[in-house]
C-alpha cells in the first residue's frame, strides 16, 4: 500500500495506523450508536406492535429495492476509487468517486419521489407511529447521505488536482458506513409488512 | 523533525480567534467555560434566595413567578453540567494538558479542534439566547422529560425547550468532534518511547472520559431529534395518546445521563491523580489498578441508567438488577479512593494550594459517593426520590470534581498556561472558604431531603408539609452558604487577575515533577516541543534511591 503523507503536526503514530483512519473508526463508531439507539427504539416498539406490519405494506418495495442496488453499486465504484489510488491513478480514483456521487444523486431523487408519493396518499409524519419512525430513521440517512456527498464531491476535486490520496480510504468508510445504515433500514421498514 | 519548523500563526485572527493551536483553543473553552459559571452561579442565587424568602423581592432580580423558577432550575443545571463542567475539566484541560503530557506537537486533528469550539460558542450563544425568546427558557428540568418539554402547552412556550433542544445537540455534536480528536491523538501521537502504561494519569481519564461519552452520547442523539419532531412535527414518539411512550426518553436520557457523570468525574480526578503525587514526593499507588478501576467504571457507568427511573414505573425486578449494578460501581470507585489515600500514606506532604484542593476533592466526593447509596438502593430510594437529599447527594458528587478538581488544575497548571505563578495566601483563602460555605450549603439540604422536602417546587409555602420554622431556617442556612460560595470566588478572581498581571514569573518546572508538559517553557511555545522527546520511564517516578534529585522526568535518560 502506498505510503500516506503526515501533517507536519503529526510526530509520531504509536501504533503505525495512519491518524487519519483511526480518526474516521472513531467517528464511525459514534455514529453507530446514534442509529443503533434508533433502530433499537424503533425494533422495540415494532415488536410491541405487530399491526404496523399494515402500515409498512404501503411503502415502496420497488423503490426501496432500487436504491439499495443503486447504493451497493455506489459502493463498489469507491472501492475502485481506493483501488485506483493505490496505485497512484489519481484520475481513474477521480472517476470512480464521480460514479458514486451519481449513486448517491439517484438515491435522493428516488428518496424524493417517495417522500412526494407517500405524503400525497395521506401517509404523512403524524399519520402513525409507524410513519414517524418511517420519516425520522429514513430521514436521518438521507441527511448522512447527503452528507457523504459533500465530502466525496469534496476529495473528488483534490484527487483530480494530485492532492490528498488517503482522504478516499476515509470517505469511502464512510459512505461504506451509510450504505450498511441503509441494509438494516430496508428490511425493517420497507420489507417486514 | 523539529517541531520549530512548524510555522507559527502571524495575524491577530489566526492565532487568537480562529486558531487550530491547542493551547489556544483550551484558553478558548476555559474562558466561556468560566463565564457560564458566571451565569449558573447567579441563577443558583436567585433561585435560594426564593426557596429561603419566597415570594419577596429578590435584590438584583425581583420577586419571581413559578414558570421563571422553573426556568431558573433547568437553566442552571443545563448550564452547569454541559457549559461548566463539560468545557472547563473536558475540553480546556483535554485540549491544553494531552498534547502536552504526552510529547506532541497538536492534537490529531487541530482543524476540527477548532471547528469544535466554534460549534460550541454557537451552541452557547443560543443557549443564552433561549431566556430572551416569548414564554423564556426551558422549564421542564435539565434532564427535559416529556411530556412537560413535549409540547408547548405545557412548557410555557414553543422556542424555550426547542432552543435548548437544539444548543444541546450542537453541544454534543462539539465534543463528539472533541472526544474523538482526544482519542485520536492519546492512542496514536505519543512521544517515541511513551507506551499506554507510561500516559499519565490525566491522560488516561481524559481518554476514558472521551471513549465513554462516545459511546453513551448517540442514543440521546436519537432521542433528542425525536424530541424536536414531536414539538414542531406532530409526531408521537413520546406522547401515549398516539402510542408512543415518555418513559422511552427517560431511558435514552440516562443512557447518556448516567455516563456522563464518569464522563466529569475522571477528568477531576485526573486533576488529582496529577497532583497528589507531587506534594506527596511519592510514586502514584497502584498506577495499573487506577487504570484498570477507570475501564471498570466505564464498563459498568452503561448498565446503571434505570436508577434514575425507580419511581417512574419500571418492572420491580429491573430496579433490583440496576440497585445491584449500582451498588457494583461503587467498587472500582473506592479503588480509586483508596489509591489516593495511599499515594499519601508516608509520603512528604506539601500543602500547597493544588495539593489542598484535591485532598477537598476527596474528602467531600466520599460524602457524595456514600450518599450514593441511599439513592442506588430502590427500597431507599423511593422514599428520598425527588427530595433536596437528591440535590444534596448529586451536589456532593457533582462539585468535588467540576470545582474542587477544576481550582486544583488551576492552581497547578496556571504556571503553565500563562507562565505567571499564583499567589498561595489567596489560593490558600480561596480553598477553606469554599470548602466551608460547600457543607453550610448542602448539609442543610440532606436533612431537609430526610424530612420529606420536595425539589423543584418553586414555593414551600404552597404544601403544608414543607412548612414549619425547621425547614425555613435551614433553608436559610443553606441559601447563606451558597451566597458564601459565591463571594468566595473573589479570592479566586482577585488571584488569577493580578497573577496574569504582575506575578511572579514561573520557570518551566515549578514544582519539580516529572511529566513532560513541565519539559518546556512556562508559557509553552507554538508547537510544543524543541525536539521530538524521547520517553525512558513512567511518570510517577519520585523520590527514587540513590538518585540527588527527588524527581525523575519522563524524558531524562539516567
Amino acid at each position: 500500500m502506498a505510503e500516506y503523507p503526515r501533517a507536519e503536526h503529526i510526530l509520531n503514530e504509536s501504533t503505525e495506523v495512519p491518524t487519519g483512519r483511526l480518526g474516521i473508526w472513531w467517528f464511525l463508531a459514534s455514529e453507530v450508536v446514534i442509529f443503533g439507539g434508533l433502530i433499537a427504539t424503533y425494533v422495540l416498539f415494532r415488536w410491541q406492535h405487530p399491526e404496523w406490519a399494515a402500515e409498512a405494506s404501503h411503502t415502496l418495495n420497488f423503490a426501496g429495492a432500487l436504491n439499495t442496488m443503486v447504493l451497493l453499486t455506489s459502493s463498489l465504484t469507491v472501492v475502485l476509487a481506493h483501488a485506483a489510488i493505490t496505485e497512484g491513478k489519481f484520475q481513474l480514483a477521480a472517476r470512480n468517486l464521480g460514479f458514486t456521487l451519481l449513486g448517491g444523486a439517484i438515491f435522493m431523487g428516488v428518496k424524493a419521489y417517495e417522500y412526494s408519493h407517500e405524503i400525497a396518499a395521506g401517509f404523512v409524519p403524524a399519520r402513525s407511529l409507524f410513519w414517524s419512525f418511517y420519516y425520522t430513521m429514513t430521514g436521518l440517512h438521507a441527511l448522512h447521505v447527503l452528507g457523504g456527498m459533500i465530502a466525496i464531491a469534496t476529495v473528488l476535486v483534490a484527487v483530480r488536482k494530485g492532492h490528498a490520496p488517503q482522504r478516499v480510504e476515509y470517505v469511502g468508510l464512510y459512505w461504506h458506513f451509510v450504505d450498511i445504515v441503509w441494509i438494516f433500514l430496508f428490511p425493517l421498514l420497507y420489507l417486514a409488512s | 523533525m523539529s517541531t520549530a519548523a512548524i510555522a507559527h500563526p502571524k495575524s491577530f485572527w489566526r492565532e487568537y480567534v480562529f486558531s487550530t493551536d491547542h493551547k489556544t483553543i483550551a484558553k478558548q473553552y476555559l474562558s466561556t467555560g468560566i463565564f457560564m459559571a458566571l451565569v449558573g452561579g447567579l441563577l443558583a442565587y436567585v433561585m435560594r434566595m426564593q426557596l429561603a424568602y419566597p415570594g419577596q423581592a429578590i435584590p438584583g432580580y425581583g420577586t419571581i413567578d413559578p414558570q421563571s423558577y422553573n426556568a431558573v432550575v433547568t437553566m442552571h443545571g443545563t448550564i452547569m453540567i454541559f457549559w461548566v463542567a463539560m468545557p472547563i475539566l473536558l475540553a480546556a484541560f483535554g485540549n491544553f494538558l494531552i498534547p502536552l503530557m504526552i510529547g506532541a506537537a497538536d492534537m490529531a486533528f487541530p482543524r476540527l479542534n477548532m471547528l469544535s469550539y466554534w460549534i460550541f460558542f454557537l451552541s452557547t450563544v443560543v443557549l443564552l439566547a433561549s431566556f430572551f425568546v416569548p414564554g423564556g427558557a426551558a422549564a421542564g428540568g435539565w434532564t427535559s422529560y416529556p411530556p412537560l418539554s413535549g409540547s408547548a402547552a405545557y412548557s410555557g412556550g414553543q422556542w424555550g425547550v426547542t432552543l435548548w433542544l437544539l444548543a444541546v445537540a450542537m453541544e454534543f455534536a462539539a465534543f463528539l468532534m472533541g472526544g474523538i480528536n482526544f482519542i485520536t491523538t492519546a492512542i496514536n501521537n505519543r512521544a517515541p518511547g511513551m507506551k499506554l502504561f507510561d500516559m499519565p494519569l490525566m491522560v488516561w481519564m481524559q481518554l476514558g472520559a472521551s471513549i465513554i461519552f462516545l459511546f453513551s452520547v448517540g442514543p440521546l442523539i436519537a432521542g433528542a431529534v425525536m424530541l424536536i419532531l414531536d414539538r414542531v412535527a406532530a409526531t408521537g414518539f413520546y406522547n401515549p395518546a398516539t402510542g408512543g411512550d415518555p418513559i422511552l426518553f427517560q431511558h435514552l436520557f440516562w443512557f447518556f445521563g448516567h455516563p456522563e457523570v464518569y464522563v466529569i468525574l475522571l477528568p477531576g480526578f485526573g486533576a488529582v491523580a496529577e497532583v497528589l503525587p507531587v506534594f506527596s514526593r511519592k510514586p502514584f499507588f497502584g498506577y495499573r489498578m487506577m487504570v484498570y478501576a477507570t475501564i471498570i467504571t466505564g464498563v459498568l457507568s452503561f448498565i446503571v441508567w434505570a436508577h434514575h427511573q425507580f419511581i417512574a414505573g419500571i418492572d420491580p425486578r429491573l430496579a433490583t438488577a440496576f440497585s445491584i449494578t449500582t451498588i457494583l460501581i461503587s467498587v472500582p470507585i473506592a479503588v480509586m479512593t483508596f489509591a489516593f489515600i495511599a499515594t499519601l500514606y508516608k509520603g512528604s506532604i506539601e500543602l500547597k494550594t493544588p495539593m489542598l484542593f484535591a485532598l477537598g476533592t476527596l474528602v467531600v466526593f466520599l460524602l457524595g459517593g456514600v450518599t450514593g447509596i441511599h439513592l442506588g438502593t430502590a427500597a431507599t430510594d423511593i422514599y428520598l426520590h425527588d427530595t433536596y437529599f437528591v440535590v444534596a447527594h448529586f451536589h456532593y458528587t457533582l462539585i468535588p470534581p467540576v470545582f474542587f478538581g477544576f481550582f486544583a488544575a488551576w492552581y497547578y497548571w496556571f504556571p503553565k498556561m500563562f507562565g505567571r505563578m499564583l499567589n498561595e495566601g489567596l489560593g490558600k483563602a480561596h480553598f477553606w472558604l469554599t470548602f466551608i460555605f460547600m457543607h453550610v450549603t448542602f448539609i442543610p439540604m440532606f436533612l431537609l431531603g430526610f424530612g420529606g422536602h420536595h425539589r423543584r417546587i418553586s414555593n414551600p409555602q404552597f404544601f403544608e408539609a414543607m412548612q414549619g420554622p425547621e425547614a425555613e431556617r435551614l433553608q436559610i442556612i443553606a441559601t447563606a452558604g451558597a451566597i458564601g460560595i459565591l463571594l468566595s470566588q473573589i479570592p479566586f478572581v482577585v488571584n488569577s487577575v493580578l497573577s496574569l498581571l504582575r506575578g511572579a514569573k514561573a520557570p518551566a518546572n515549578p514544582w519539580q515533577a516529572n511529566t513532560l508538559e513541565w519539559t518546556v517553557p512556562s508559557p509553552p511555545p507554538h508547537g510544543n516541543f524543541e525536539t521530538v522527546p524521547q520517553v525512558y520511564r513512567g511518570p510517577y517516578e519520585y523520590s527514587v534511591p540513590d538518585r540527588v534529585d527527588d524527581w525523575f522526568p519522563q524524558d531524562a535518560k539516567v
